[in-house]
């Protein structure tokens, strides 16, 4: 990583998803690695099941708290229809990773609009460097589907080659102590993950 | 050393180091963290009021009382609190006061997205602005000894973009301010009118120490860049204009009423091309305009909205951010909704089944208005919906009201639920009104009222006892039903629509994100032999029932039920059963 350019990776999913958790993680790294450091969160009525976003971007100088479209390094979606949504965000070349989960927003629900069965195919058809993985389902294996996003950090951490000792530090020092173990299995699980499909992300 | 935090955090910071010993709060997007924040610390006195108009007469006693005094809200609770802010400007104050207006632009979480500067213009305020979370703590800081230096009351503007950005701040030592003595000043504290006259002398004499003041004030410098383009700007803006116009020279103001009258001409004068970069309304652009200073502003950026690196970089540069990527498959909005187990929906779905107009309020329970509920007639203020039944009522006349509602979150009626209900009484109306009590502050995070019986610290105190505050006011139909329970639920507002007087129904259930709200208990499957497909659990919107359009049947999520049972009370044909059930 060039320490004086700005990285930038988007995390989006759906509210009560638990990206506001993943996005304070990555921030704490990138502050224990010596970064400035800028944060965008989404608080309130969104966090009720809407579409939600967390950016966070790190550097020497940081200035915006919001990522430009087709300036994220990353873009991280805990769910697939939020992959799309928010594509328009990824940078020529840049990472796509996906969490293989469903969540059908109102207007499916209501039979007012279909789900596009094939998007995430058809996100990895469009964009070559994009992941995806069942988050949800290896977290379950870890003993909480809740724990998906710690899945996501850690398959994170070895696509950005983030030091893992520093993510494995951060979580324990954010993630609350009765479900500790289980998230630390959940970032197992990710890091290897991360590390058999042998992402390599050049962040210049 | 530096630290990692959203700009709320960092407002409370400043606060306590700068020796603040009260705090009074309402709850409101994007403003609730910070007295969240300010009542973790040592030393401090820290409440959530009932309403904001509360929170500011606290904190006005509490300022005259001699303390450093934090009061916060956001943009909307100012006008609630608007009447006591336009005084207060006049008597001044004795500790330093400081009224944080967390701003909304883009309505992530709002009704509307007034700009609240304008308030410092019309109340004569000095309004101070940051751009970011080091900024907040130290302006913050600096708006005590302002306050108390000049005698006024000073509003911190934040918007959600700050309140909710996380960045570096470096923790400093807090100051202890002793009490100030109080002394009894009737000509300054008793806003009669030959006092006040007085007093609107004092202010005017102020206005004119701020304005020299600004001139000097460390808070607005110029960044001297290419002479071309002079970029003046305020709040987060500035972070957009740095990211996208490094080259230019800015003139970042801090304070943004008054706004320095000398600084801002000499700049104007030594760059070829002035542009004003605010997000709504041009508050820097018109005064700009009045002193014959031609700027570019709003006849390039929008009024509307919230602005981006990429607005500015299309409208002032001409260049269209590259989407590097386009997917050409149309998206759906996933607007937010209420959460499996919401005790909210089971009101909505009958209201929906009965086809009652619904005055309705803010809180989660808004997401009613959306389909499939679509149970909401009206929003428009907290509090509004009693006062807009009865309304309805007096217009269309009483036969009206045997087929109308208004609905209303616990909150919401302790905020200004009470007074309406009054009138409803005293005007003799028919109106029902239902009070959804989920037993907390649901929408912005679950925050404690009066009717939970906790404080903003979790201690016990008295609970407001809503059944008797219904009654104390004259309302003599007053019942509580379980909203989970559809039948209790619709059998309760067929007799009280009929009722020829003021009713209410008190909703009870705690949401269901609340530990210990009781669900989670049992889980339920779908038979997939006896369901018949014909979607009526899909109308009740609740993500824990999905459709299998290729089987033309419903399923579970057991990921996402949280048993509340629901689905089964509308299921006809008994296909939903309690078990784990087999996939
Ligand atoms: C004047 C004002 N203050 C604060 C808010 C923010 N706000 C929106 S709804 C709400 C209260 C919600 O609580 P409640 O009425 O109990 O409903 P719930 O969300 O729990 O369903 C608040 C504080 C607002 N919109 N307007």
């Amino acid at each position: 990583m060039n320490r004086q350019s700005v990285t930038n990776i988007m995390i989006v999913g759906v509210g009560g998803q638990g990206t506001l958790l993943t996005s304070r993680v990555i921030a704490r790294v990138a502050t224990k690695m010596g970064y400035d450091v800028k944060v965008s969160e989404v608080h309130g009525m969104a966090q009720r099941g809407g579409s939600v976003v967390s950016q966070v971007r790190f550097g020497g100088k940081v200035y915006s708290p919001i990522i430009k479209k087709g300036d994220a390094d990353v873009v991280l979606a805990f769910e697939k229809l939020e992959a799309g949504r928010w594509l328009g965000y990824l940078k020529q070349g840049g990472l796509l990773i996906i969490n293989d989960e469903r969540v059908d927003p109102l207007p499916v629900m209501s039979g007012e609009t279909r789900y596009p069965d094939d998007i995430a195919e058809r996100l990895a058809r469009l964009v070559p460097r994009t992941v995806v993985v069942d988050a949800t389902g290896m977290a379950r294996s870890c003993g909480s589907a809740r724990a998906a996003n710690i899945v996501l950090v850690g398959l994170l951490t070895r696509a950005m080659a983030l030091p893992a000792e520093l993510v494995a530090e951060a979580i324990q020092e954010m993630v609350p102590a009765k479900v500790l173990d289980i998230n630390l299995r959940a970032f197992e699980t990710g890091l290897e993950y991360g590390t058999n499909c042998r992402l390599k992300v050049n962040l210049a | 050393m530096k630290k990692l935090m959203i700009g709320n955090e960092a407002i409370a910071r400043g606060a306590y180091e700068a020796g603040a010993t009260v705090g009074a709060a309402y709850p409101g997007t994007p403003s609730t963290e910070i007295m969240e924040f300010f009542k973790e610390y040592e030393g401090v006195y820290a409440e959530w009021a009932p309403n904001e108009k509360v929170a500011l007469e606290v904190g006005c006693g509490a300022s005259l009382g001699g303390a450093r005094t934090l009061v916060a809200m956001k943009h909307v609770g100012v006008n609630v609190a608007a009447d006591p802010l336009y005084t207060f400007s006049y008597t001044g104050v004795n500790g330093g006061l400081v009224l944080v207006s967390a701003d909304d632009p883009g309505m992530h979480s709002s009704q509307n997205e007034q700009d609240n500067r304008g308030y410092g213009k019309f109340a004569k305020l000095p309004v101070l602005e940051p751009a970011d979370s080091q900024e907040a703590k130290d302006f913050v800081a600096l708006a005590f000894s302002l306050s108390e230096e000049f005698d006024t009351p000073v509003m911190v503007r934040v918007t959600t973009r700050l309140a909710h950005s996380q960045s570096m701040v470096e923790e400093g030592e807090r100051r202890e301010i002793p009490l100030k003595p109080y002394v009894k000043d009737a000509a300054k504290y008793v806003m009669l009118p030959g006092h006040a006259r007085l007093r609107h002398v004092e202010v005017e004499k102020r206005m004119a120490a701020l304005r020299r003041y600004v001139e000097e004030s460390p808070l607005n410098r110029v960044e001297w860049g290419s002479r071309e383009t002079g970029v003046i700007t305020s709040g987060v803006s500035y972070q957009y204009v740095k990211e996208v116009m490094p080259e230019v020279s800015v003139l970042k103001l801090g304070i943004v009423n008054p706004l320095p009258e000398k600084l801002i001409r000499d700049f104007a004068g030594q760059v070829k091309r002035v542009v004003v970069v605010e997000e709504l309304e041009p508050v820097i652009e018109e005064q700009l305009r009045a002193w014959g200073i031609a700027v570019q502003g709003k006849d390039v950026l929008p009024r509307t909205g919230e602005y981006s690196p990429e607005l500015l970089e299309e409208r002032l540069l001409g260049r269209k951010a590259a989407e590097a990527y386009a997917l050409d498959a149309a998206i759906p909005p996933r607007p937010p909704l209420m959460c499996p187990g919401c005790p909210h929906r089971g009101v909505f779905y009958t209201l929906n089944r009965m086809k009652l107009t619904v005055c309705g309020d803010i809180g989660c329970y808004t997401l009613g208005a959306l389909k499939p509920l679509a149970a909401m007639d009206t929003t428009i203020c907290m509090g509004a919906s009693i006062g807009t039944a009865l309304g309805m009522e007096k217009a269309r006349g009483a036969e009206w009201a045997r087929k109308a509602v208004a609905v209303i979150g616990d909150s919401t009626f302790v905020h200004s639920g009470i007074t309406p209900l009054i009138d409803v009484v005293y005007n003799q109306g028919m109106s029902t009104v239902i009070i959804l009590d989920n037993e907390t502050t649901a929408m912005t995070g679950h925050q404690n009222h009066p009717a939970t019986g906790l404080t903003l610290n979790n201690t016990d105190t008295v609970r407001l006892d809503l059944e008797s505050v219904c009654r104390a006011v004259g309302v003599k139909r007053v019942r509580t039903v379980d909203p989970l329970n559809l039948k209790e639920l619709e059998n309760a507002l067929q007799e009280e629509l009929a009722a020829r007087e003021p009713s209410v129904i008190i909703a009870r259930r705690p949401c269901a994100l609340i530990p210990g709200a009781g669900l989670g208990e049992k889980s339920y499957y779908v038979d997939t032999v006896a369901c018949k497909g014909c979607k009526l659990c899909i109308k009740l919107g609740c993500t824990g029932v999905y459709w299998i359009e290729e089987e033309k049947l419903a399923r579970i999520n057991p990921d996402l039920c949280v048993g509340c049972g629901l689905c089964l009370q509308v299921c006809k044909l008994d296909a939903i059963l309690e078990g784990e059930g087999k996939e």
